[in-house]
């Protein structure tokens, strides 16, 4: 096979799976209106992604905040000679990329790989099936309330990282670089505003959003045993942590030319 | 009534099912009998719509369904059939109660409270007590299997399509789900596609025996007719024999 029929095959395969994912979103749509919502199935979803992930989105969020101050502070007093807009950099940074970003990664490699292994595991020992024979759905008993769990809790778990790593920030740059308190806080909200917070509080749901349609997608679509399980969890993992990224520029280019 | 004609089932070139025609009429019991992987489980899937077929008619109480496509027409469709399957399918991450109630709060009106009360009469009918509480992965083997069947026979489906419903059943609770199923077609009407490995069972609870062999329905009849037959492969299977026209043994140990 040449290169060029790879690449179209690949291309064919990636088609298909962007169609049948969509019609798992056009199929949630569809339960969302036509059927109860299974809130105590989104409450226990909600417990998980949020909870679950928020020890790690604390370490990960605090420690970006630590060492944004400590390069920020350490440039700043080479060329400047003393640790200027510290709390400015670290603010903005988190606020409209990292706090999102690092968020929706984590939740990815977390919550993002449990759906897919549990749901993958109901694939493939034939519990999806029996969820059709009891006469609910899939998409309305399991999906549905992963989408809610992951629209509420990535956003609301955003936030708080923002919170985090700008106080982690605070405590290098009070403890080690020796800016003013004050100096700190009055450097982040002197300058943001709060479309800056929206910038990055609207990228949140976007993320939320792909996350939950690539691993309910890759579970539902599980074949072939524990086997297929790993694999499956593996590439809704990868293929969620790519888009983010990708996902990133490309929200952010719409919104910067929105104006927000 | 469901009346199958000309069901043709592949799995990529594989052919499962070549065109196999069956019916039962309702409140009767058809048992589906056959060599392991001649297809079974994917025939009853297909009536259920758990698998796509990929030709031929399925007509339950008149109604071809095989064009049925969207999320509304089957799940009307399946909410008609009750469905035990070969390995449980139980959810793991629900306790034995919480699944036997499961299908309650899609397919019936009965009310929340009386869940855990029905789930233990449930589970009484297939000779099983005090473990509303456990999980599936606490169970036995066989005690999942009945466990499965009560969560598909408690809310009252007037077709049930069971997958080995005695598979790894002893002799004793083998028979009493033979009576359940005798008793449920004769007391309430429920009418039945039972796939068994099982001769003796076959025989006390069918109206109707098909012998599924290479993708074809190799015979269709009474019980009597599968005493009687005299065609080799059939005899070979109700007498359970490793000699004859079927071939399942590969090699011999040297
Ligand atoms: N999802 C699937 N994908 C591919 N092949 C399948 C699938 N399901 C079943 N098959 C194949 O179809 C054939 C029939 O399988 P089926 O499960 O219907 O057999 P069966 O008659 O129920 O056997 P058993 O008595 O062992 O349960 C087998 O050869 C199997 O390999
Ligand atoms: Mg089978």
């Amino acid at each position: 096979m040449n290169i060029f029929s790879k690449a179209g095959a690949a291309l064919l395969y990636a088609f298909g799976e962007l169609g049948s994912a969509a019609l798992m979103i056009r199929s949630a749509f569809f339960w969302a209106f036509h059927s109860k919502i299974e809130w105590r199935q989104s409450l226990i979803q909600c417990m998980r992604v949020g909870v679950d992930s928020l020890p790690v989105t604390t370490l990960t969020s605090f420690f970006t905040g630590m060492v944004l101050a400590l390069q920020t502070g350490s440039t700043s007093q080479n060329i400047f000679n003393e640790p200027i807009f510290v709390g400015t950099i670290v603010g903005f940074s988190l606020v409209k990329e990292l706090g999102p970003v690092l968020t929706a990664i984590v939740v990815a490699g977390r919550a993002g790989a449990a759906m897919a292994a549990e749901l993958g595991t109901m694939k493939v020992t034939e519990q999806i099936d029996a969820l059709h024979v009891l006469g609910t759905d899939p998409v309305r008993y399991l999906v549905i309330p992963r989408y809610i769990a992951c629209m509420v809790m990535i956003p609301v778990l955003t936030v708080y990282a923002m919170f985090s790593g700008i106080f982690g920030g605070f405590i290098v740059s009070a403890s080690k670089l020796h800016v003013p308190t004050n100096t700190y806080w009055d450097d982040i909200l002197n300058y943001m505003q709060i479309s800056d917070f929206m910038h990055g509080f609207s990228k949140s749901f976007i993320f939320a959003f792909m996350i939950a349609t690539v691993c309910c997608y890759r579970g539902l679509s599980t074949t072939g045993g524990a086997e297929g399980v790993g694999k499956t969890t593996t590439r809704a993992v990868v293929v969620s942590m790519v888009l983010v990224l990708v996902l990133d520029y490309f929200s952010t280019a719409v919104l910067v030319a929105l104006g927000v | 009534m469901i009346e199958v004609t000309g069901l043709k089932k592949s799995f990529g070139p594989k052919q499962v099912l070549r065109g196999v025609s069956a019916s039962v009429e309702d409140g009767k019991v058809l048992s589906i009998i056959g060599g392991s992987g001649s297809g079974k489980s994917t025939f009853i899937k297909c009536v259920m719509r758990l698998h796509q077929p990929d030709a031929g008619s399925i007509k339950v109480h008149g109604r071809e369904t095989i064009g049925y496509r969207s999320e509304v027409e089957l799940a009307d469709l399946r909410r008609q059939f009750g469905y035990l399957f070969q390995e449980g399918a139980l959810f793991d991450s629900l306790s034995v109660a919480e699944n036997v109630a499961f299908g309650l709060q899609y397919l019936t009106d009965i009310p929340q409270t009386r869940y855990r009360a029905v789930a233990r009469d449930m589970l009484a009918l297939v000779g099983l007590q005090n473990v509303e509480d456990l999980r599936p992965s606490e169970l036995s083997g066989g005690m999942k299997k009945r466990v499965a069947l009560a969560r598909a026979l408690a809310p009252g489906p007037k077709c049930m399509l069971y997958d080995e419903p005695t598979s790894g059943l002893d002799p004793i609770m083998s028979d009493i789900i033979n009576d359940l199923i005798l008793d449920l077609k004769r007391k309430t009407g429920v009418t039945s596609i039972v796939i068994t490995h099982d001769m003796k069972s076959a025989f006390k609870i069918s109206d109707t025996i098909v012998m599924l062999h290479e993708g074809n329905f190799l015979l269709t009849g009474k019980p009597d007719d599968f005493r009687a037959s005299a065609d080799p492969r059939v005899r070979q299977f109700v007498d359970g024999s490793a000699n004859g026209p079927i071939k399942m043994k590969l090699r011999d140990l040297d």
